[in-house]
């Protein structure tokens, strides 16, 4: 029976070893297995430890980290969403189309390409505002609320592009994706201090406890005076500007924009990236942290697999088994 | 005799919840089942239904000796219960819920046709007469009860069980649930009434079996049990224990900080009219279910007043939501600290600074050397046993918990400070700390209103105390004469009494 | 806005957001028979019946499943699989084609049913999961590509044959939803899903046997995927791996459309196939639309006018719902 729930009188202190193993699991899984697919690749993969092979891995995990920090915080509160794909194609629709002068005509390149940051960036909040929106304000549950914009997210980018690849070189533009500073890809240096900033917001400041609050106990948290709205509506705000910026570093990368590919599958790799990473999909924890992580093992998992000659396919289903079992071990973990 | 339990004992993980507790119903009787929260009333029932497993004791059902493991066993072995939230699958039709997993079918398919005609049937015993293919959902409380009750009969139950049946029932409908009951006990079925409302009790019970403390502490035919023995019984008495800290009795009168006049939402809160004077402790008591906390909720913002004005010295208020409240300096100690107050997950630093936390921030930044200086005082001030102010709150002890709750408020330099049950689920030594603490804050200014359903509490630390009953103030007794039995008295709402 | 909402108050709202659907596609439909020529023409109304087929199969599932307030995302990479192993097996024998691709289904299903109801893991994740391994071993058996069918075992006519005039993929959805019917209509199980769906806690206390409804109903929907998958390889002579992208998008969204309710405890087969039909006669009125040249609606519109009407239904809904509580 699922449905009775006896208030299970457990003499407390003696902790089962099988949950004693899923605690374990759940705090030190993450790590043990990004130590674990470093240690394999070191001794079975070649050219393993090369600083090219750090540049691939590096710049291919920045985007998944990028919208996996935006990903953290609304599950933080309890939510989810789906729409972060979407919002990619859409920011990586419209910067191409703005400093190749199809809005208005380029006079300055330079206020151009700013434009071509900020426009796609500010848009793709919008969307995610509307998300909050319609969790807030109508109730809906998130997965339904965001699956709106999944859905005619990507027809939206896909009509305003006609569906057709925009292939462009610019620059001062892809220098999100291709340039360097300090001899680190920039959209490293930018995936780390999202990441750091996502980190301190959340440890320091007072809307980021106030998340936190929001998904551990949203009742108490009202009763508080925590504006728990603003707060829904604030982190799907940051997911969707992040899955902007997202948006263009994926665009900027291939120096095309194709609406139909851009951001595709994103949710999915940002939802594992979670969970793998320990914070618990029901909401009152976000651990960056540990997000970083799984995006990392999860990029890992991938890179080893090609780099072994397992087709791409494989990965696919050693993805879908680590969501199973990372969901699975901080749930179990969870109730104690 | 159709079920005799006794000497039931129920312990979890070592904590006595019934010792020794029994009941015993005739067929064809109205058994009322009352008693305090934590009595045992409810684990008793759940060991009859086979929610739980018994420790001790015996229990006998239509002569046999009984053992359910589980709550179909019970339902087979005809014993129903209607739990307070009615469980019936609201978007199902009225004949679907009678029948679910029994249902009548014909060559395999459901008989729809069948189904009607039994559910018609069945309600018609009720004088009920209506659209069985509607929804449940469209119907009103107390036709959904009667569906509830009329799926218990067509599963020939001999026993039905009643959890607060009339908790959300307007009068008329409570009317109509009366008379399906006694339609039930003149075909021979027993109910068992868990309720609280004294009125209603005397109404439609025949025996009474009041249960306190895990144990049966009275069975009495309802005729020969006073209202004022009966609201007795169900509290008990600790008396001297507080003693010590009574006020004074002849304090002056101060002015009136929060009033609430005439206030009233939905059919918990009818017509609620107290004052909380400045640096006074005013009580709220009243039996379970009176609408105590309801009104808590309603000053703080919690829940939207519908009737009647709240006034903060002398000036109209409306608070849309708690953050308004708080804004004006009020703030709330919930009854049930789990679900409305502590956020299990994080630390003793973090749950007591959580209402402070917008004045506690500079440029968005939580300001940690005033939040540990805030903290590091109230842990000593209010003497918080922790490893340290990192640990989890869900690790602390209920007193523990509920001092750092009293402290989140406290750190807002409140007004008015409401505290809702504030020693429930608290060891002896810690209750009496807790009201030291609240006597102490008055005596500094703060205005309490305390909620509390030990008299003992009341009576050793207010000021004054309002009693409501079924919703309504129905009186408010100022210090002087406050005594335990006046306080049973307007309880039992035999004789009001006024201030002045 | 706020009158016309009220008149659908007054009565039983999950009806008439049901008869909503119903009125909406006959309006669509004498829409595209006054404005487009051919738009009733017989080849048009077979060769819409055919191609949609599969969709309204999948609808089917999905609109078990939410009934029971829960989702499967899984559909679109269930069908894909199912259509490589359909392929592959075409040529031993047309019937092992599709009982093989239909079993490929009933083994996602029962993956879903089991981390679901014994792993205890939320649907929308679960299935999420099974969707990118249902994909996954979908590449790997058709090696990356695209996997012909045989021509000559027959098996092509399951999807591409006539049968009394009409296509047998119609015959085949038409049969499913006859049969789905009969299964929420008629039968104990149907009431029990609907009831699990409105409280699961409630239908355990009235002794229902929870976990194995919702078994039940993600095995129906694995497996009613694996047949459109089966058709869909039949009608285009192949296994797509890569075919069954948002999918299962428009299954939620013509269940929604359809008048079920997200939150489960409500719904009706027949209004889930008016809302399938709804949702494909857009891109066809689309089609037609642009076929007149006055204006140009790229195919890209129709995500999002599907997105458009899922919102509008999920906004009214939420109201509804809001409604309902309070009173």
């Amino acid at each position: 029976m699922t449905t009775i729930e006896t208030p299970a009188p457990q003499p407390s202190g003696a902790l089962s070893s099988g949950n004693r193993l899923l605690t374990l699991a759940s705090r030190y899984g993450t790590f043990v297995a990004f130590l674990a697919l470093i240690l394999f690749n070191v001794a079975v993969t070649p050219n393993f430890l090369s600083l090219q092979t750090l540049n691939v891995n590096l710049t291919q995990v920045a985007t998944i980290v990028i919208v996996a920090t935006g990903m953290t915080l609304v599950i933080a509160t309890g939510g989810i969403d789906l729409s972060v794909g979407s919002l990619m194609a859409i920011a990586g629709a419209l910067a191409p189309m703005i400093f190749m002068g199809q809005f208005f005509p380029v006079e300055s390149m330079a206020l151009a390409v700013a434009l071509a940051f900020l426009l796609p960036v500010v848009v793709a909040a919008l969307f995610g505002l509307f998300n909050g929106f319609l969790v807030t304000r109508f109730s809906i549950q998130p997965i339904i609320a965001t699956l709106v914009l999944f859905i005619a997210g990507r027809g939206i980018a896909q009509v305003m592009t006609n569906g057709n690849l925009q292939v462009f070189k610019n620059e001062g533009f892809q220098f999100i994706a291709l340039g360097r500073i300090a001899g680190i890809p920039a959209q490293v240096v930018l995936m780390i201090v999202i990441g750091a900033a996502a980190w301190a917001m959340i440890r320091y400041t007072v809307i980021g406890r106030q998340i936190i609050a929001v998904g551990g106990n949203e009742k108490a948290a009202h009763l508080t005076g925590i504006p728990v709205k603003r707060v829904k509506l604030f982190v799907y705000m940051i997911s969707g500007a992040l899955a902007g910026v997202a948006g263009l570093i994926v665009v900027a990368r291939n120096s095309a924009s194709d609406a139909n590919l851009v951001g595709l599958g994103m949710e999915l790799d940002a939802i594992a990236a979670v969970a793998v990473g320990g914070t618990l999909l029901s909401g009152g924890r976000a651990n960056i942290v540990g997000t970083v992580l799984g995006a990392f093992v999860i990029q890992l998992v991938r890179y080893t697999l090609l780099a072994n000659g397992v087709p791409d396919a494989a990965a696919l289903i050693v993805k879908a088994g680590l969501i199973v079992t990372a969901v699975f071990i901080q749930q179990r973990a969870g109730r104690h | 005799m159709l079920l005799s339990m006794q000497g039931i004992s129920k312990a979890f993980a070592g904590v006595p919840a019934l010792k020794t507790a029994s009941l015993d119903v005739e067929a064809a009787e109205v058994m009322a089942l009352v008693g305090q929260n934590g009595a045992g009333k409810s684990t008793l029932i759940k060991i009859l239904t086979g929610v739980y497993r018994r420790d001790e004791g015996s229990i006998t059902f239509d002569g046999r000796d009984v053992d359910f493991s589980m709550p179909a066993m019970a339902q087979a072995a005809g014993i129903a219960t209607i739990y307070q939230e009615i469980n019936l699958a609201p978007q199902r039709s009225v004949a679907e819920n009678i029948y679910l997993s029994r249902e009548p079918k014909r060559f395999g398919m459901i008989d729809h046709g069948a189904m009607r005609r039994g559910a018609e049937a069945v309600l018609k015993t009720f004088n009920l007469t209506i659209d069985v293919d509607r929804p449940v959902a469209h119907f009103d409380a107390a036709t959904r009860q009667m569906v509830a009750i009329a799926r218990a009969v067509t599963q020939n139950a001999r026993l039905v069980i009643m959890d607060e049946p009339t908790s959300s029932l307007d009068e008329r409908e409570v009317a109509i649930l009366f008379e399906t009951i006694r339609t039930l006990k003149r075909s021979g079925v027993a109910v068992i009434f868990i309720g609280h409302r004294l009125d209603e009790l005397y109404e439609i019970c025949d025996r009474v079996t009041i249960m306190r403390d895990g144990q049966t502490v009275a069975k009495s035919p309802m005729a020969d049990m006073p209202k004022m023995a009966l609201v007795r019984h169900m509290l008990g008495k600790e008396l001297a224990a507080f003693q010590a800290m009574a006020p004074e009795a002849d304090a002056p009168m101060r002015p009136v900080r929060l009033e609430l006049d005439k206030a009233g939402a939905g059919v918990r809160v009818r017509d609620v009219s107290l004052a909380v004077r400045e640096g006074e402790i005013s009580g709220l008591a009243g039996l379970l279910g009176s609408g105590r906390t309801e009104t808590a909720r309603l000053i703080f913002g919690a829940d939207r007043m519908e009737r009647g004005a709240i006034r903060m010295q002398g000036q109209d208020r409306s608070f849309r939501e708690p953050a308004d409240a708080i804004a004006d300096g009020i703030g709330l100690v919930s009854e049930d600290r789990k679900i409305d107050g502590i956020v299990p997950d994080m630390s003793i630093r973090e749950n007591m600074t959580l209402a402070l936390l917008p004045k506690l921030k500079k440029a968005g930044i939580v300001d940690r050397a005033r939040q540990d200086e805030i903290v590091t005082r109230y842990i000593r001030a209010l003497g918080v046993k922790c490893a340290s102010p990192d640990q989890p709150i869900k690790e602390l002890s209920g007193g523990n918990q509920q001092k750092v709750l009293l402290a989140r408020w406290l750190a807002t330099d409140p007004r008015v400070l409401i505290v809702d049950e504030p020693t429930r689920g608290i060891d002896i030594g810690a209750k009496s700390e807790i009201l030291k603490l609240l006597r102490n804050l008055a005596d500094e200014g703060l205005s309490v209103l305390m909620i509390s359903s030990e008299l003992e509490e009341l009576l050793a630390a207010a000021d004054r105390v309002t009693v409501l009953s079924d919703g309504m103030s129905v009186a408010t007794l100022p210090r002087k004469d406050l005594s335990e039995t006046a306080l049973l008295a307007a309880m039992a709402h035999q004789e009001a009494h006024q201030e002045e | 806005m706020q009158t016309i909402l009220r008149l659908f108050l007054v009565k039983n709202a999950g009806d008439l957001a049901r008869l909503g659907v119903i009125l909406a596609l006959a309006g669509l439909i004498l829409f595209g028979a006054l404005r487009y020529d051919n738009f009733l023409s017989p080849y048009n109304i077979l060769s819409f019946l055919r191609y949609n087929s599969m969709f309204a199969l999948i609808a089917l599932g999905m609109a078990f499943v939410i009934m029971t307030g829960g989702i499967d995302l899984s559909v679109g990479g269930t069908a894909a699989m199912a259509s490589v192993v359909a392929a592959l097996l075409s040529p031993y024998h047309w019937a092992a084609g599709l009982v093989c691709g239909m079993a490929a289904g009933l083994a996602v299903g029962a993956l879903n049913g089991f981390i679901i109801t014994r792993m205890r893991i939320q649907p929308f994740i679960a299935t999420l999961a099974t969707m990118l391994a249902a994909y996954g071993t979908g590449l790997l058996l058709a090696d990356n590509q695209s996997v012909s069918v045989s021509y000559d075992s027959g098996f092509t006519v399951i999807g591409q044959d006539d049968f009394l005039g009409f296509p047998i993929p119609a015959w085949i959805a038409l049969a499913a939803y006859v049969l789905g019917w009969l299964v929420l209509e008629k039968l104990p199980i149907g009431r029990h899903i609907l009831a699990i769906g409105d409280g699961e806690a409630t239908a355990g206390l009235m002794g229902l046997k929870v976990e194995r409804a919702l078994a039940g109903v993600y095995l129906a929907s694995g497996t009613l995927a694996g047949l459109a998958g089966v058709t869909l390889a039949s009608q285009f002579g192949a296994g797509q791996p890569t075919e069954g992208v948002g999918w299962e998008l428009f299954a939620i969204a013509s269940v929604v459309v359809g008048g079920t309710l997200l939150s489960g405890g409500s719904g009706s087969i027949g209004a889930t196939l008016a809302g399938a039909l709804l949702l494909a006669m857009v891109f066809n009125i689309l089609n037609f639309e642009n076929g007149l040249g006055w204006i140009s609606l790229s195919a890209y519109w129709q995500s999002v006018i599907r997105g458009s009407f899922l919102l509008v239904v999920v906004v009214l809904q939420a109201k509804l719902m809001a409604r309902h509580r309070s009173t």
